[in-house]
Order: structure tokens, then sequence, then C-alpha cells
């Protein structure tokens, strides 16, 4: 139609949703390769499973402005040092039983999943274990009972019965360390962890 | 030509009862789909509500049923459901928009039986299963455990071979009839849409990684491919309903499509702020998913406009209420709500809290349930030899009240679950360092549980309108003599847009 403007042309608007969605994706495929490069474990971001034989604070970032992870001296989780690809092993043990297990439903891991129970970015740095001496045993009692060892804080809500061995709940508590080590720039917001040695 | 949408309701068919026979192969496929989703959309609400009372009363199902199945349960048949609703309404349009019959229809049929008996496989172990060992073999077999896609792997192979096939039947059918602006853009949104499925289809140690591309699914499906796939359905809702011009609808699909891949493709950064990716996230996912609402406004003033130009005479009252219902439960669903929490500021605080369960219900339901049960009306409307469905239609207050009360209903609970989440995120977030103790401490605060109260009240309202869509969709039209309105007048007077052959 020739008296339809430009702005309104059927051509001009198909030719702007082609160019338009075209640079977006190519924007998006240069930003991923850099972004997969940078959150691959063992980077500065998300850390080598190794990570788990150290002691993680936090401490503020002056120059972001934000509390950051600081990857401290030795502290083996359970006592034993172990090699990268032994560490890998423990953590994959504990993300798969994460998953077997649907924790994602109940619970938010990095602040995705579902709101009836706490999230668990940082539950290996959480106050709630009392002491960083006793934590390891707590956490490992409370996985393979969750009934007996409920910590709902006067809610009634308490974790179900996950049926996990030993080993699965070994290998949520290392998972559950090395994700606590991972830069979420910032999140969960004025987080405050629990009492560690070298603080 | 001009677009012929007079075949839609011919003189010859017996009114008032179904009629399957009368409808073509396509739309034969279309409502075995669609009522799949009804049972689907059932399961959900229900399961919703179960999952609602246990955060009333955490010890009922405790140890049978937990929260964690019954949520997994709730958002998966609202995922599948959906879905299954947009495959149905492809193939309710198809023949139509393709002028042509359906190609490979024993195929799309033989896909469906193949999708439904795997569907109910999955659920059935979701329930009596629900987890295994932490081994890949529960990962392939029960549950994925990563939310909204937690079918098993083998289902996704399952999946993804379905997808293939409703993909041939739908581009073959365009490739032998005619292709149209709708078509075009329908056929590339459902190469995008199946190639996105594959991101989520791999297991990762690392949860970084993990989330990284489990967001390629689940953002780039609700917040691209699927607006796009709506829009598209919006559109020949609107020439169908309404008999707008086609060349104005296709306008604003592309203006649409432009705005919504512009805006939300980048969008996708507003999930990568807090799951270990780079900090230029922030900056990068704040602007263009701030920008996310526009095309969404673009898609209420669309619907809006298009109705007031045809003063509301309309050929199905149910369904173009419904696709008014889509227009603003999009805007406000998906673009208010969405907007609400989406700068990296005020997410910091929400993320993860009962805010995002609040979008979430808003958006889905304004998003995509409005527009399949729109597609609803409009097939019964036909299934039933072609209806009356305008105005004074007995028993219309079915329809009407199912609307209203669908509405309030989740309106409701996406207010109450606002002030919940408003409620953690001072608490939890602010006030007590996000410990866990925090977490709880705002879970049992007054407020906080004042808005649980009031979403499993509008839950329950929520599910009544549900109980009146079914009775509604079942009975309309029954015993219906007159014959629909057509909306071809205007189409046929206004149009001089020709469709291209595919051969041209």
């Amino acid at each position: 139609m020739s008296s339809t403007p430009w702005w309104a042309d059927q051509d001009v608007w198909r030719k702007t949703a082609i160019w338009v969605t075209s640079l977006m994706l190519v924007a998006l495929i240069m930003l991923t390769f850099d972004t997969v490069k940078q959150i691959t474990a063992g980077s500065e971001r998300v850390p080598a499973y190794s990570v788990i034989n150290h002691r993680i604070y936090y401490r503020v970032d002056t120059e972001r402005n934000l509390p950051a992870p600081v990857i401290g001296a030795e502290a083996p989780l359970f006592g034993v040092v172990l090699s990268e690809p032994e560490a890998a092993a423990l953590v994959d043990k504990g993300k798969l039983t994460v998953q077997a297990k649907n924790c994602m439903n109940c619970h938010t891991l990095l602040g995705n999943g579902a709101y009836y129970a706490p999230d668990l970015t940082k539950a290996w740095l959480d106050q709630g274990w009392g002491a960083e001496a006793v934590r390891e045993q707590l956490m490992l009692n409370f996985l393979m009972d969750p009934e007996s060892n409920a910590r709902g804080y006067g809610t009634n809500r308490k974790m179900p019965d996950m049926g996990l061995t030993e080993d699965e709940a070994r290998g949520i508590i290392a998972f559950l360390k090395w994700m606590s080590a991972i830069d979420t720039n910032g999140f969960p917001r004025n987080f405050k962890p629990i009492k560690q040695e070298g603080e | 030509m001009a677009h012929a949408v007079d075949t839609t309701f011919p003189d010859t068919i017996p009114r008032g009862k179904l009629n399957t026979r009368d409808l073509n192969a396509g739309q034969r496929l279309a409502v075995k789909y669609f009522s799949v989703a009804m049972l689907l959309f059932i399961a959900q609400i229900l399961f919703g509500l179960l999952a609602g009372l246990q955060y009333l009363w955490p010890d009922f199902l405790y140890n049978k049923l937990d929260f964690n199945v019954n949520r997994m349960v709730h958002i998966n048949a609202m995922i599948i459901w959906m879905l299954y609703g947009f495959i149905g309404s492809i193939y309710w349009l198809v023949e139509d928009e393709a002028g042509t019959e359906l190609v490979g229809a024993k195929l799309g049929n033989l896909a469906f039986w193949v999708l439904t008996a795997a569907v109910t496989v999955v659920v059935a172990v979701f329930l009596l299963v629900q987890t295994g060992p932490g081994e890949h073999q529960s990962i392939w077999l029960i549950n994925e455990g990563r939310e909204y896609i937690e079918a098993p792997r083998w289902a996704d192979f399952g999946i993804v071979a379905v997808v293939l096939v409703f993909f041939y039947n739908t581009a073959a059918t365009f490739m032998k009839g005619r292709w149209s602006g709708i078509s075009g853009v329908l056929v590339l949104d459902l190469i995008a849409l199946a190639g996105l499925y594959l991101a989520g289809m791999f297991y990762s140690s690392n949860i970084s990684m993990d989330q990284h591309w489990w967001w390629w699914v689940i953002h780039l499906w609700v917040e691209a491919t699927w607006e796009v796939l709506v829009g598209c359905i919006m559109a020949w809702g609107l020439i169908k309903t309404l008999g707008a011009r086609r060349k104005i609808v296709t306008t604003w699909l592309y203006i649409e499509v432009a705005l919504m891949f512009g805006s939300g493709i980048l969008g996708l950064g507003h999930h990568y702020f807090w799951i270990g990716t780079p900090e230029y996230w922030l900056s990068i996912g704040g602007f263009f998913s701030a920008l996310e609402p526009i095309p969404l406004v673009a898609m209420v003033v669309h619907a809006v406009y298009d109705s007031g130009v045809h003063r509301f005479k309309n050929s199905n009252h149910p369904a173009l209420a419904w696709l008014i219902a889509h227009a603003f439960g999009n805007f406000f669903g998906a673009g208010v709500w969405g907007f609400m929490h989406t700068l990296p500021q005020i997410n910091l605080y929400t993320h993860g809290t009962q805010w995002t369960a609040s979008h979430g219900h808003l958006a889905f339901f304004g998003a995509y349930a409005t527009i399949n049960i729109a597609m609803f009306y409009i097939a019964i409307q036909k299934w039933r030899g072609g209806v009356f469905m305008g105005s004074g239609i007995p028993h219309a207050w079915r329809w009407k009240w199912a609307l209203a009360l669908l509405n309030i209903g989740v309106l409701g609970m996406t207010m109450a679950l606002l002030i919940s989440g408003y409620e953690q995120s001072f608490v939890e977030r602010a006030l007590h360092g996000s410990t866990w103790a925090g977490y709880f401490e705002a879970q049992r605060s007054d407020w906080f549980v004042q808005g649980m109260v009031w979403r499993q009240i509008f839950g329950y309202v929520t599910a009544a309108g549900l109980v009146l869509l079914v009775w509604d969709l079942i009975t309309i039209g029954k015993g219906e003599t007159r014959p629909a309105e057509e909306p071809t007048a205007t189409t046929v007077i206004n149009s001089n847009e020709t469709l291209q052959p595919s051969s041209a």
C-alpha cells in the first residue's frame, strides 16, 4: 500500500526482526564462549574441586564492594587431603545425589529451585552448625537421619528421610563445601558465615 | 486470493454435538492434545494445592508424598500441559494456514500416543518411585532433579523424537501448501524451541555450568521462543475470532519478534547475576531484561486495538475474552512482575524467595494458560459443528465465572505470594544475613504465614474456576443449532494480501 509510512511497513519490520534476532544471537554466542571459560571448574570464579581441602572465608572485596570467597589454609574435609581427581569424584557423587534425590524441589541452589527449605548456596558456612569443629559430623548426622535431627527452627518443617547412604551424604557435604566457594557476586545478600579458625 | 476464513464452519455439518469426523486431520490430532492438556492442567492444580497445604501443615503427607514430589508434579504437569496446548494449537491451525492437508498425519498420530504413554510413565515413576540413589541411572530412569526439566533422560530422547515429528508435520505441510508471515515465524521459532531443549540434556558436576545451560532451556523457552509462539497463535486467533486484517497482525507479529528477541535473548543475563557467572551479566542482564516488558505492551496494544476496531464483534466470545486475558496477563505477569525484581540491585534481595513464586504464578498463567484456553474454546466451537458462541448462549455464566474465578484465583495467589516474598526478603536477607536461622525466622513471621494462608484460599478459588472451565468446555454448544457468526466481512473486504504458494 503506497500510503503506508515506512515505520508501519510489513517488510521493514520483517527485516528488522531478522537483523535484531541475528545480532542478539551473535552477541549471546560470543558472551557464552567467555562465560563458559570463566565458570569452568578451576577458574577464578568457580574453584577446582580440591578447594574442599581448604578453609573457605568470605571477605569484603573493597574494589568490587561485595563479600568474595577467599581460599584459606588447608582444612581437609573429613580429615583427609584429596587429590584433584578424588575431590572431583566426591563432589560429583554429591551433585548426582542432589539431583537423584530431587533436592531442588524443596531447596534453592545458587538461589534456583523451590522455596520450601533454605538456600544451599552457602549451607557449608551457615552459622546454624554452631562451631567449626562439629560441623562435618552434624551435617552427616542430619543428612543420614533428618527427622531425628530436624532443624526447622520452630516451623515444624523437616526434611524427609531421603534414604541416603553414608557415601552419598559425604558426597553432598563435599558438594556443599565446594559450592560455597563459588563467587556469586555477593549472593545471598548480607550473608553472615560461621566463625572459622584464622578469622 | 484472499485468505479463506470462511471454510471454518460449513453449513453441511450437523451442529450441537461432537463431530470429530468433520474436523481436518490436524484438528483431529489437536483435540487429542487438548484433551490430555486439560487432564494435566487438573493435575497441576491438584498437586499445587497439596504443596500449598504443606506450607501450612508440614506434617501433611510427610515421608509419603513430600513437598518435593508434589511441587515437581505441579510444575512439570504445567510445562507439559502448556506444550500439549501449543502443539495442539499448531496442529489446529496448520491446515487452515497452509491451505492444504496435514502431511504425515499417521506419524503425527503415532507420536501423540508415544508422547502420552511416555508422560504417563514419567508421572507414575515420579509418584511411585520418586527418587533414586546418587547414580547416573537415577537421572536416566527416575528423575533428573533439575527444576522444570525433571523428566528422566530416556524421556528427553522421546520428547525430542516427538517434537521432530511435530516439526516435520508442520514444516512439510507449509511447504506443500503455502507460506504466510505467521507460518514463517512459527517454523523458525519451532526450530529454536526444539534445538534449545538439547541444552538441558547433559549432566555436569559443576553447578554453575549446569545452571548456565539449564537457563538456555528455561529462559530461552519461556521468555523468548514460547512468547513468539503465542504471538503466532494470537495473530491467527485474532484473524479467526475478530476477522482482523492479516496484513496488520503480521506486521505486529514482526514488531513483536524484533522486540521480543531484541530484549529477551540477552535478557537471559538476569539469570546470570548470582550463579558464578561473570559480573558483566549484571549490566547486560539488567539492561536487556528491563526492556522485556516492551513487546508485551505491544501485544496488549495490538489485541485491544484490533478488538476496538472490530467493536468487539467476534465469532467466539469465550475465546476472545481469553485472548484479551492473555494480552493483559502476559503484560502484567511476565512484564510487570518480572520487571519488578529484574534489576540486580533488587534481585540480590529477592532472588530465591517467594517473589519468584509470585512472578511465576502470574506469568505462566497470564502468558500461556490463557491463550491455550482460548484455543480450547476455538476448538470446541468447531468440534461441535461450528456452533454459535456469541452473546446470549445458554449457560454463559459458566464460561464467564470460570474466566473470573481463574483470573481472580491466580491474581490472589500472586498478591499473597508477593506479600510473603516481601516479608522473606526483608527478614531473611536484609535483617538476618541470609542464614538458615534467618530463613526460618522469615518463614514463621506472621505476615509470611498470612500470605501462605491467602495463597491457599486463592488456590481453592483457582481450582473452582478450573472445575467450572472443564464443565463448560464439556457442555458449551451442546444442542446448539445456530451456526457460528463468521468474522469474514472485514477480512475479505480489507485484505489485499495474497498468500504465497510455496513453489513461488
